[in-house]
């Protein structure tokens, strides 16, 4: 088997953010998080559920893109017209998504960027479920280009997401279920464990420095005492990835497919 | 009890200034030839609800929206909507941006005939900020302070369906309905269009009767239209029309390019509409795609 890509440590390190994490929903939105909370549900946290992308709850997570029986082979009904009340409302979920944006407080934007809002220079998706999300379950984020456009300097353009920021905590409403766990970039592995749950390094990915992440990023960071080099997938989790993308979708996610062991810059 | 519209019958039931909400998620199983019909029409000032797809973009490109509701705009496997991207940034659109989950919970109490429903999602965003909208304290010991979300009442809702009956009974088949049973329950009046209008659905056995998962109290008129979601897909019948998607999303940036769509593809009746995209036969074989 060859040396591991990029893509493949960022699937294990997206992994860790379901470990332990109980019996409830993992979502993963697009490839790396899709292919991370399947090996998750592979390996360390087989209590976990997940659809087969649409309708269907699956015991054995499907693999992603052109596939057999792509349709229907599930073990339970887990429909979009079910899901606030049974998953996500139910703080029984964590997903992990791709926002556009990214703050200090780990808010984030999915809805427009620019401009004022009654004219934004570019509208995007809007909020989604992320409000939603945010208030009610455990969430981590994927950013496969770490850049200061992504973890951008004072408060996201719009907030999608609810995060850490005091000056945006309604007196008297409920913010306990809000539970920010990983952000795994191209870069390093952060979490929200810092001071007042700020964002700090928790691990570098192989031949990354602490200088590049700082200069990538718009705002502070802090580093974990015990900062580490984020680990190397092993050669029984590179096989479930494969069978969980045969078609090497995982390829086309970080620009070139470089290998694990990145060279300084 | 007839409900039969034909597709000209279902405009007049329309008036200007009407909020009408729309069925389906982003492209899947919109009611698309009541979405290509409205546009034909003169109908104007329309306020829009929608899990929006190409049903937003094009009722924005064609001017007939006054102001658009929604959770998301998206083509899905094409994140970014073309057209309601360009009104937006234009300026030139009034909106309600709201979470997935706030926007069924406004159908859920307009349907229930409530004025607002709690909850805390949209609190802590700018969901809230630009939203409009009002807290309310919990009356009970713990004092949480939460969002009321204001119901979303509807003049007419709008559903595409596998099979419909006059007297509106009708059977969706898929694996997801999606919010469908709460744009009908929270309209007034409920327009379903179908691939296929039998005489009269009999249903023999309990499963199928599943099927029909709006009662038809809730339908005040049916309308047959096959290849009725495209391009949007109509799982298991059709997946949607990737290439018809790429062409509507090129239009966008062509100068014009809404112009051609509307004479070039859209036209001037549907029978025209299903022949130039391919005709149906063809379209009926679109793969379904895969998540």
């Amino acid at each position: 088997m060859s040396a591991p890509t990029l893509a493949e440590l960022l699937i294990t390190a997206c992994s860790e953010a379901w470990r332990d994490g109980g019996e409830i929903i993992a979502t993963g939105v697009g490839p790396v998080p899709r292919l991370a909370a399947s090996l998750a549900m592979s390996t360390h946290t087989p209590e976990l559920a997940m659809t087969d992308g649409e309708a269907f709850l699956v015991e054995d997570p499907v693999p992603i893109g052109p596939r057999d029986h792509a349709h229907g082979h599930g073990t339970g009904y887990l429909p979009f017209s079910r899901f606030f009340d049974a998953a996500v409302w139910s703080g029984r979920r964590h997903a992990m998504v791709t926002p556009t944006q990214i703050d200090q407080y780990g808010q984030t934007n999915l809805s427009c960027l620019g401009g004022t809002y009654a004219k934004p220079k570019v509208q995007m998706l809007g909020a989604r479920g992320f409000p939603g999300n945010s208030i009610h379950h455990p969430n981590s984020m994927f950013i496969p280009a770490h850049s200061p456009r992504v973890f951008v300097e004072g408060e996201v353009d719009f907030v999608s997401s609810v995060g850490y920021n005091p000056a945006r905590r309604l007196p008297g409403a409920n913010f306990n279920d809000v539970d920010l766990r990983l952000i795994v970039t191209n870069l390093c592995v952060m979490d929200f464990g810092g001071t007042e749950n700020a964002i700090r390094i928790i691990s570098l990915h192989p031949g990354v420095t602490l200088e590049q992440v700082k200069a990538a990023t718009g705002f502070a960071l802090q580093v974990a005492d015990d900062l580490a080099t984020t680990p190397l997938p092993t050669s029984d989790e590179l096989a479930i990835i494969d069978q969980l993308d045969p078609h090497n979708i995982r390829a086309n996610v970080v620009k070139g497919n470089p290998s694990a062991m990145q060279e300084a810059a | 009890m007839d409900k039969l519209l034909e597709l000209g019958g279902f405009i007049d039931r329309l008036e200007d200034g009407m909020t009408i909400g729309i069925g389906g998620w982003g492209p899947r199983r919109k009611p698309m030839s009541l979405v290509r019909e409205i546009i034909r029409s003169d109908l104007r000032d329309l306020t829009i609800v929608t899990y929006g797809g190409p049903d937003a973009g094009m009722l924005c490109a064609s001017g007939k929206v006054r102001k658009l509701i929604f959770g998301f705009v998206s083509l899905d496997v094409i994140p970014l909507e073309p057209y309601f991207r360009k009104v937006r940034e234009a300026g030139n659109l009034d909106i309600l941006e709201l979470d997935e989950g706030m926007l069924q919970w406004g159908l859920k109490a307009a349907a229930m005939r409530l004025p607002f429903l709690p909850t805390r999602v949209g609190l802590g965003t700018d969901v809230f900020t630009h939203g409009g909208f009002e807290t309310i304290t919990s009356p009970y010991a713990d004092q949480e302070v939460l969002l009321a979300m204001p119901a979303i009442k509807l003049d007419a809702a709008l559903l595409h369906v596998q099979r419909a009956d006059p007297r509106g009974n009708i059977q969706g088949f898929g694996p997801d309905y999606y919010y469908d049973e709460w744009f009908a329950r929270a309209a007034t009046e409920t327009f379903v269009s179908a691939e296929e209008v039998v005489g009269r659905i009999e249903i023999v056995d309990a499963e199928t009767a599943r099927t029909n998962f709006v009662e038809r109290m809730f339908i005040s008129g049916v309308i047959a239209a096959p290849m009725g979601a495209h391009p949007t897909s109509l799982p298991p019948n059709y997946g949607w029309d990737i290439d018809a998607l790429r062409k509507y999303v090129a239009s966008a940036s062509e100068e014009d390019g809404w112009a051609r769509y509307l004479s070039d593809v859209i036209g001037d009746d549907e029978t025209g509409y299903l022949e130039r995209a391919g005709g149906v036969e063809q379209l009926a074989k679109l793969p379904l795609p895969i998540f």
